[in-house]
């Protein structure tokens, strides 16, 4: 994260990287999403699964000295790759479609066990790095 | 086909997230909250206009899924302690399935 401030637009190369990246992530998400596709009504499995999955990789990230002292990994890998995996959007969308079709108990189900399971994972996944490597990611916008 | 507007979508969203993210985190993750609410609000639109097929494919899935993300919201709720991440969560979740909703009646 930008704790300093830091006004103007990231440095080109890492931009690309990232839309690389983005691109990567975004197709192994579809593929996923085609190969089990979300039936009307009932709890969206793929897109929990690729949250979970996506949230605890990134959380990974910082336990390896290799990859969080490379300058390019972690924009690559966790903003790239593992943002575009993972979709807040597409979480939002399926909730408001249960809730508009009555499935009320799935929509909160899926709303609240999606959290509750990315923030479990990360919390496990922070368990094999400290915080200054945590801040290391971090600074190198890993996280974004 | 599809998978490279999936591709071509994400490939401008994602590099759309870094710099929000770039320009407003301080501090507190604004930017990602931010795309994370725009994104679901977009996402909502699109549905409701009844973009399909490969539109689906390059702005929903493509786009507004590479411009949002729960890994990176995840993670910072999480390394922000109790007081600021709840706060990231509060903001975050209840606001984008709201815009997402709005996006949706307002398509």
């Amino acid at each position: 994260m930008n704790r300093d401030g830091r006004r103007g637009l990231p440095p080109l190369d890492l931009v690309l990287l990232v839309a690389l990246g983005g691109a990567v992530g975004a197709v192994v998400r579809w593929s996923l999403e085609e190969a089990f596709p979300l039936t009307s009504g009932s709890f969206p499995w793929t897109t929990f699964a690729v949250n979970v999955s996506g949230s605890l990789l990134l959380a990974l990230i910082p336990a390896s000295p290799w990859l969080r002292h490379h300058r390019l990994m972690p924009p690559l890998l966790g903003t790239g790759v593992l943002g575009g995996y993972t979709t807040l959007s597409t979480y939002s969308e399926e909730t408001r479609s249960l809730l508009a079709s009555g499935h009320v108990a799935v929509a909160l189900a899926y709303l609240l066990g999606t959290l509750a399971a990315c923030l479990v994972v990360v919390a496990l996944a922070d368990l094999l790095t400290t915080r200054d490597s945590r801040a290391e990611v971090e600074a190198e916008e890993g996280d974004l | 086909m599809t998978a490279l507007l999936v591709a071509l979508g994400a490939a401008v969203g994602a590099p759309l997230r870094y710099v929000a993210g770039h320009l407003f985190d301080v501090r507190f993750p604004w930017g990602t909250v931010l795309v994370n609410v725009l994104g679901s609000f977009l996402l909502g639109l699109f549905t409701a206009l009844g973009v399909n097929g490969d539109g689906t494919a390059l702005l929903g899935v493509g786009f507004c899924g590479g411009f949002t993300t729960y890994s990176a919201f995840a993670v910072q709720s999480f390394d922000h302690g109790r007081r600021r991440g709840l706060a990231n969560v509060m903001l975050t979740i209840p606001v984008a399935l709201g815009a997402c909703a709005l996006g949706f009646a307002l398509g």
